[in-house]
C-alpha cells in the first residue's frame, strides 16, 4: 500500500484548461456594443457550472438567478424583477460558502448596478438599449479609423505604396504611428479568438519602409479661403494635411523651433527617428501648407487677430506644461521636468549626464521614455522611483521591461517625501517613504506609508515626470472656455460660442496618444471644411484585392525584435528592428478580414472616403 | 478571366466573379436564402456554402469570389451535409404552419427545404412568440423571421428611411424598430420594399380580401372598383399569364364573376390628375406674382408623401395639391358616377386596386371624405390580394371571356396608363402641359427620354421659349439625394417627379414576388406597349375627361375641382411630424 500519491491531470482536466486559456482570448477580444445583460447572464451561468455544490446559495441560488435574468431578456419580467435579482444576488454574496457563490453574486450586483438603464430597457421596450455597430474591431477601435484589413490585404499582395496611401486618407502620420502608435487597433483583434492579435502596428512600419518617396497627394482646386493652425503637431498638421487637400489656404503657426510637436519633443529618437519624422513632415507639408515658425499664440499674435485674419482657426497646442510633484526641494538645482529634458533632446542641444546617478519619478511611459534616454546620456544609473508595484504602473509592460533590460533600476512601492540639497543648493538625493500595497478602489490598487523607515537615495539628477497639463491662460484671456484646464470643445471640435473657432488633440483631451490627436485633426479638416460651406471628399481611391480564403489555422504572431541592449544603450539609433519579407507575408496572412467575413460584410464600418 | 473548375466541369469566368455566378454560368444550381444580388450580399443563412478545394472550412458561394485554377465542389458530402444542418437549424426557428401562410408556394424557404427533400428537423422546436399588428398596412410576424436582413438593407440601403434595425445580439438578435414601438410609431413610409424583399411570410400586408367579400355580398353595397395601372403588368403572373392573356378585360371579367358590379379603371382618374396637376404647374409657371416656390413636385405617390412629411418637412409646400389617381378616382365616384347611378353615395363601396401598400393607409387619411363625409375611398386592396382572391373564388382566369370595363370611368388614355413606370407621371404631365401652353399637341414621344431605370434622371425642354428643368427620381434614396442637392443649390428644377419604389408602381410594395429580381422593366414595357398602341396618348383627348368638366367640374382648377380632386398636405400628420 501506498501512503501518499502525487496527483496528475488526466487528458480531461488538460484539456479543460486549454479551453480556459481559449476562453481568456475570447473575453480579451470582446467587442464594445454587446447586450450587457446577455453577457452578465452567460457569466453567471459559467460561474454555476464552477460550483461544487455544497452550499444551498451558490447551487441554487446562483441557477435561480440566471433565470431571472433569462426573464429579463425574454421580455417576461417586471421591474419587480430587478429587485429580486438584486435582494437575491445580495443574499448570495452573503450567505455563500465560499467565494465561487459570492464573487458570482458580486458579478450580478455590479451590473444590476453598472448597467441598470440596459436591465430597464429589455423590461421596458422588450430589447436592448445600444445597437451593435462597431463591426470591424481594428477600424472600430483605431481612433482615426484607419482601413486595417485593407491595407493589410494590399500589405499581403505587395502593393506598399497603396497600402501607406490608404492609411494616408484617415491619417497622414503612417512613418510616426508605423512606429510609436499605441495601437488600439490590435486591442479587440478577432484574431486572438484563435491565438493572438495581429500585429498591426509592426505591419504598417514595413509597410512605410517599403512605400519608396513619399508622392504629394492630389490637391483640390484652390477655395480661397484662410485656415490657421494653431500648434504644429501631429493634430494640427492632419488637419492642415487635409484641409490643404482640399483646396484651402493653411498656415500653421508653430512656437517652437520645429515641426512635429510632442512627436519630436516628447518621443525619443531611439524610437522616432528625427529623419522619419522629417520625411513625413515633409511629405504633409508638400501639400502647400505654409509655416510660420517661433509664434506664440498670445504673445506674439493674438487669438483674436487670428480669427479675423482667417476664416477658420484650428487650436491644437498640445499638453507642454510639466507638472510638479509639490515636495520640498524640488526648486533644487539638478531638478527637471521631463518636458524640459525631452524638448532639449528634441532640439539637439547638448545634454550629458556622463557619470551622473539620476533618478526618475513616475510611472508612466514619459518616465521610462526619460530613463532610458539618460541612459543613453551616459547616466552612470538611472533609478525609477514609483509608489506603486510595477503591475500598476501604466507605462507599456515592453517599455518597463525594455527599459530594466537598458539597464534602468525601477523602486516600486516608494513614494518620494522631499528632496536634499547639498550646500551649492545642488540635488544631492532623493528621500523616499516606502509604501505598502493595498485596498484597490475604484479599480486600482492604492496604496500607504508603510512602517519602516524613510530611504534616501543618492543622486545628482532628479526627473520629474508625473503627467503634463495646457498652457490655456492665454486662451482664456481670449474669451476661449476652459474647463478642468482643458480647452472645452465639442466631439465635432468646434468651440461653443466662438464662431469659427476649432480645437482638438491634447489640449483638449489632456495628454493623450498621437492617434487621438491624429483623429482630432481629421475630425476637424473635416468640420472645417463643412463650415467653410464645402464639401470636399478625401477618398484615396484604391480598390482592394480579392479576400484570400484561409483555413486560419493558429500561427503564432511575429513580435517586433528590438537591438540588444548593451547595442543599443550607446546611441539615439532607432532600437527597433522592422519585419523581414517573410514575417510581414505570414503576418498580414494571419489577418482573419472581418471587413468581409462576419458582421463586416453586412454593415461595413469602411469608410471608403470621407 | 480565370479558370475555375466547378463538379469536375472547367469554367472561364470574368476576374471577382463570385463563385454562385459562375456555377451559374456552368449550369449548375445552388440552393440559396438570404442573398439579393446587389441588395444583400452578406453570407447570413449560409445555405450555398460550397468546398473549395485546399481548405478545411466551406465558403459561401454569394458573397466569394473566384481565384485562377480554383477547384470548387457545390455539393460534396461536406457541403451537402452542412448546407442541409443550416437549414435545419433555420426551419427550428421558422414557425412551419405552412397551409395557412400567405407565402406559401413562394416561399425561398419552403423551397429550398423542399429541394434539399429535408423531411424531419434534427432539432427541437424554438420559434419566437409573434406579435401582430393586425391594424397597420402591413406586419411583421418574428416566428417566421429568418433574420436574412433584406428588410434593413434595403430599408437602410434603397429607401434610406431606416425604420428597421438588427436589435439585441447574441441568441436573441432579430429585427426590430430603431425607434418607435410600432410601425405606425415610426418614419415608415410603407412603400413595401420589404416585404417585397422578405423571402418567406415574415413580412405581409394586411389581408382586406375578407373586407372585399363581404362588401361583394352586401346587396346593400354597391361595389365600385377602380383598377391602378400596374395591376395589368402583373396580376396575371402568379396564374404563369402572359400580359396579352391577363387583360384588364379579362381582369374585369374575374371581378364580375365574383360579383362586384362596377369595374373601373384608375388609369381614366390618372387622366384626371395630370389635367389638374398639369394646370397646377401651368399655373405656377406664369402667375410669377403668387411666388410659388420650385420645384413642384408629383404628389401621386402616397409613400413619397409620407416620406416627404416625415423627413422633408420643408419641401412640403412644393408638392402639387393634385391628390393621386386613387384619391381622384374616389370622389368623382361618390358624386359624379352616383348621380349618373342616382344612388345615395353612401351605398357605394369604392374599393381600389393598388401594386402599393401605402395606398391602404392614403385611404385612410381622415381628411379624405370630400365626397359625402365619409372615406372617399373605403379600402384598397393590392395585386397579391386580387390574386388571392381570384383562388379563393375558384376562377380559372385564363378560362374566361374578356368583358369591357364600365362607362364612363372606365376608359382612359396612354398618358393615364404610364403613371405606373417611373418618369410615367412626369411624361404624361408633359404631354398635356405642352398643349395647355402652346395650345397644340407635341409628338406623343416627344419627351420619352424621361424613360429609363437611372434613379435619378433630368431634361431640360424648351416649351414657347421657356426653358423647362425637370427630373425624375424613384426610390427614396435617390430622393434623398436629389432634395439635398436642392438645398444646396447644386441641382435647380421646375418640376420634379419622386416614386419611392424601384421603377416606379409596376415594382410596387403590393406586386407580385419574384424572388431576388426586380421586374421592373418588363412591366413598364407592357405599359409602354399599351400606350404605344393606344389610339388616345394624351389625358385632355379623354372622351370620358372632356364630359366630366363640361358636365360637373367645369374645368381644371375649378372651385369644384379644388374641393374634390385637391388636398391640403399639412391637414393630417404622421406620428411624428411636429
Amino acid at each position: 500500500m501506498s501512503r501518499l500519491t502525487l496527483t496528475t491531470k488526466d487528458q480531461a482536466q488538460e484539456t479543460i484548461e486549454v479551453l480556459y486559456k481559449d476562453l481568456e482570448r475570447r473575453i480579451e477580444a470582446s467587442q464594445p456594443g454587446l447586450c450587457p445583460v446577455d453577457l452578465a447572464e452567460a457569466f453567471v451561468h459559467m460561474c454555476h457550472s464552477q460550483s461544487c455544490g455544497k452550499c444551498t446559495p451558490c447551487r441554487v441560488g446562483l441557477g435561480q438567478l440566471e433565470s431571472l435574468i433569462n426573464d429579463v431578456l425574454d421580455g417576461k419580467a417586471s421591474m419587480n424583477t430587478l429587485d429580486t435579482i438584486e435582494h437575491t444576488a445580495e443574499s448570495i454574496f452573503y450567505t455563500a460558502d465560499c467565494a465561487i457563490g459570492s464573487e458570482a453574486a458580486r458579478m450580478v450586483l455590479k451590473g444590476i448596478k453598472g448597467f441598470r438603464d440596459e436591465y430597464e430597457s429589455h423590461v421596458n421596450e422588450g430589447r436592448c438599449g445600444g445597437s451593435h455597430h462597431r463591426a470591424i474591431p481594428c477600424i472600430s477601435m483605431c481612433p482615426a479609423h484607419v482601413d486595417v484589413p485593407g491595407y493589410i490585404s494590399l500589405i499581403h499582395e505587395g502593393r506598399y505604396e497603396d497600402a501607406v496611401n490608404l492609411i494616408r486618407k484617415d491619417n497622414p502620420f503612417p512613418a510616426a504611428c508605423g512606429l510609436i502608435c499605441e495601437h488600439p487597433c490590435e486591442s479587440d483583434c478577432r484574431r486572438t479568438m484563435v491565438d493572438d492579435p495581429i500585429n498591426i502596428r509592426g505591419l504598417k512600419r514595413y509597410a512605410v519602409e517599403h512605400e519608396g518617396d513619399i508622392k504629394t497627394p492630389a490637391i483640390m482646386d484652390s477655395t480661397g479661403k484662410k485656415v490657421a493652425i494653431v500648434g504644429g503637431g501631429p493634430g494640427g498638421l492632419s488637419a492642415a494635411y487635409y484641409l490643404a487637400i482640399m483646396g484651402h489656404d493653411v498656415t500653421v503657426y508653430e512656437q517652437r523651433k520645429q515641426l512635429g510637436g510632442m512627436l519630436r519633443y516628447g518621443i525619443p529618437t531611439y524610437r522616432l527617428p528625427s529623419e522619419v519624422l522629417d520625411k513625413e513632415i515633409n511629405g504633409i507639408l508638400s501639400t502647400g501648407i505654409k509655416t510660420k515658425m517661433n509664434v506664440s499664440i498670445g504673445n506674439d499674435i493674438s487669438l483674436a487677430d487670428l480669427l479675423s485674419e482667417n476664416d477658420a482657426v484650428f487650436v491644437s497646442i498640445g499638453a507642454h506644461t510639466d507638472k510638479k510633484i509639490g515636495i520640498d526641494g524640488e526648486d533644487a538645482d539638478g531638478v527637471t521636468s521631463a518636458v524640459e529634458m525631452l524638448r532639449a533632446i528634441g532640439d539637439k542641444e547638448k545634454v550629458d549626464y556622463t557619470g551622473q546617478d539620476v533618478v526618475v519619478v513616475g510611472g508612466g511611459n514619459v518616465s521610462m521614455d526619460v530613463a532610458r534616454s539618460a541612459v543613453r546620456l551616459g547616466a552612470k544609473s538611472v533609478k525609477v522611483v514609483y509608489r506603486r508595484r510595477i503591475s500598476d504602473m501604466t507605462a507599456l509592460e515592453e517599455e518597463i521591461y525594455g527599459a530594466i533590460a537598458d539597464g534602468c533600476e525601477i523602486i516600486e512601492l516608494n513614494a518620494p517625501v522631499r528632496i536634499e540639497k547639498d550646500a551649492d543648493g545642488k540635488v544631492s538625493s532623493l528621500v523616499v517613504q516606502p509604501q505598502i500595497i493595498g485596498a484597490i478602489k475604484n479599480g486600482r490598487a492604492s496604496v500607504k506609508a508603510a512602517d519602516t523607515p524613510e530611504v534616501e537615495i543618492k543622486c545628482d539628477k532628479v526627473i520629474v515626470a508625473i503627467g503634463q497639463g495646457i498652457d490655456s491662460s492665454k486662451l482664456e484671456e481670449s474669451g476661449v472656455h476652459i474647463t478642468r484646464g482643458h480647452i472645452d470643445a465639442l466631439d465635432t471640435s468646434g468651440v461653443e460660442g466662438v464662431d469659427g473657432l476649432f480645437a482638438g488633440g491634447d489640449c483638449v483631451t489632456g495628454p493623450a496618444t498621437v492617434i487621438k490627436a491624429i483623429a482630432a485633426g481629421k475630425v476637424a479638416a473635416a468640420n472645417i471644411d463643412e463650415y467653410l460651406g464645402y464639401n470636399h471628399i478625401i477618398d484615396a481611391g484604391i480598390e482592394l484585392p480579392r479576400i484570400r480564403f484561409s483555413d486560419h489555422e493558429p500561427c503564432a504572431r511575429v513580435n517586433m525584435r528590438e537591438i540588444s541592449p548593451s547595442e543599443r544603450v550607446k546611441s539615439f539609433e532607432l532600437m527597433e528592428i522592422g519585419m523581414t519579407d517573410e514575417e510581414a507575408c505570414q503576418e498580414s496572412a494571419r489577418c482573419l478580414h472581418c471587413d468581409h467575413f462576419g458582421y463586416g460584410s453586412f454593415r461595413g464600418g469602411r469608410r471608403e472616403k470621407w | 478571366m480565370v479558370n475555375i473548375t466547378i463538379n469536375g466541369k472547367a469554367v472561364q469566368v470574368p476576374e471577382k466573379t463570385t463563385i454562385l455566378k459562375a456555377a451559374q454560368s456552368a449550369g449548375i444550381n445552388l440552393p440559396t436564402l438570404c442573398h439579393w444580388e446587389g441588395i444583400n450580399e452578406i453570407g447570413a443563412c449560409r445555405v450555398c456554402v460550397v468546398e473549395v478545394e485546399g481548405y478545411d472550412k466551406l465558403f459561401t458561394a454569394c458573397n466569394n469570389t473566384v481565384d485562377e485554377g480554383m477547384v470548387i465542389y457545390t455539393n460534396s458530402k461536406k457541403a451537402r451535409i452542412a448546407r442541409r444542418n443550416n437549414v435545419e437549424l433555420i426551419l427550428s426557428q421558422h414557425n412551419t404552419d405552412c397551409p395557412t401562410c400567405v407565402r406559401s408556394g413562394n416561399c425561398s424557404l419552403q423551397k429550398v427545404s423542399n429541394e434539399l427533400n429535408i423531411r424531419e428537423i434534427s432539432f427541437e422546436k424554438d420559434v419566437p412568440i409573434a406579435k401582430l399588428d393586425k391594424t397597420f398596412p402591413f406586419t411583421r410576424d418574428d416566428s417566421k423571421c429568418i433574420k436574412c436582413m433584406r428588410c434593413v438593407q434595403v430599408c437602410d440601403n434603397m429607401q434610406n428611411t431606416h425604420v428597421w434595425d438588427v436589435i439585441n445580439t447574441g441568441s436573441r438578435t432579430t429585427v426590430g424598430f430603431s425607434s418607435g414601438d410600432c410601425l405606425d410609431h415610426t418614419d415608415c413610409a410603407i412603400c413595401g420594399q420589404c416585404v417585397k424583399h422578405c423571402p418567406v411570410g415574415a413580412l405581409r400586408e394586411r389581408d382586406d380580401t375578407d373586407r372585399l367579400f363581404e362588401c361583394i355580398e352586401d346587396p346593400e353595397k354597391i361595389v365600385v372598383m377602380q383598377i391602378a395601372p400596374s395591376i395589368r403588368t402583373a396580376w396575371g403572373e402568379p396564374f404563369g399569364l402572359d400580359d396579352e392573356t391577363a387583360s384588364m378585360k379579362r381582369l374585369c371579367a374575374a371581378f364580375k364573376e365574383m360579383g362586384v358590379d362596377y369595374v373601373f379603371d384608375t388609369d381614366f382618374a390618372a387622366d384626371l390628375t395630370i389635367m389638374e396637376e398639369a394646370n397646377e404647374f401651368v399655373h405656377k409657371l406664369t402667375h410669377p406674382e403668387e411666388a410659388a416656390k420650385f420645384p413642384m413636385f408629383t404628389s401621386c405617390c402616397p409613400a413619397w408623401i409620407r416620406h416627404c412629411k416625415a423627413f422633408h418637412p420643408d419641401f412640403v409646400d412644393q408638392l402639387s395639391t393634385s391628390k393621386s389617381p386613387q384619391q381622384m378616382f374616389g370622389p368623382i365616384a361618390k358624386t359624379y358616377y352616383a348621380n349618373i347611378l342616382g344612388v345615395d353615395p353612401k351605398n357605394i363601396v369604392c374599393v381600389s386596386v393598388m401594386p402599393c401598400i401605402a395606398k391602404k393607409k392614403e385611404a385612410e387619411i381622415p381628411v379624405l371624405n370630400d365626397a359625402c363625409g365619409e372615406p372617399d375611398v373605403d379600402f384598397s386592396i393590392t395585386t397579391r390580394e386580387v390574386s388571392r382572391m381570384i383562388k379563393a373564388a375558384n376562377i380559372n382566369p385564363a378560362g374566361l371571356e374578356e368583358i369591357e370595363l364600365d362607362m364612363p370611368l372606365g376608359i382612359a388614355t396612354g398618358a393615364g396608363h404610364i403613371f405606373g413606370a417611373t418618369g410615367g407621371v412626369m411624361e404624361a404631365a408633359l404631354r398635356t402641359a405642352y398643349n395647355v401652353v402652346t395650345g397644340e399637341n407635341a409628338d406623343p414621344d416627344a419627351f420619352k427620354e424621361v424613360r429609363g431605370q437611372e434613379e435619378w434622371r433630368e431634361l431640360s425642354l424648351d416649351i414657347n421659349g421657356t426653358t423647362l428643368k425637370i427630373a425624375v427620381a424613384h426610390t427614396l434614396g435617390a430622393a434623398d439625394r436629389l432634395l439635398d442637392a436642392l438645398r444646396k443649390g447644386e441641382a435647380d428644377y421646375h418640376f420634379v417627379e419622386v416614386m419611392a419604389c424601384p421603377g416606379g408602381c409596376v415594382n410596387g410594395g403590393g406586386q407580385p414576388i419574384v424572388n431576388g429580381y426586380s421586374k421592373q422593366k418588363e412591366r413598364a414595357d407592357i405599359l409602354y406597349k399599351i400606350d404605344r398602341n393606344d389610339k388616345l396618348r394624351f389625358s385632355h383627348e379623354n372622351p370620358s375627361i372632356i364630359a366630366v368638366y363640361r358636365d360637373f367640374l367645369g374645368e381644371p382648377l375649378s372651385e369644384l375641382a379644388e374641393k374634390l380632386l385637391h388636398t391640403d398636405h399639412h391637414a393630417w400628420k404622421m406620428y411624428n411630424e411636429k
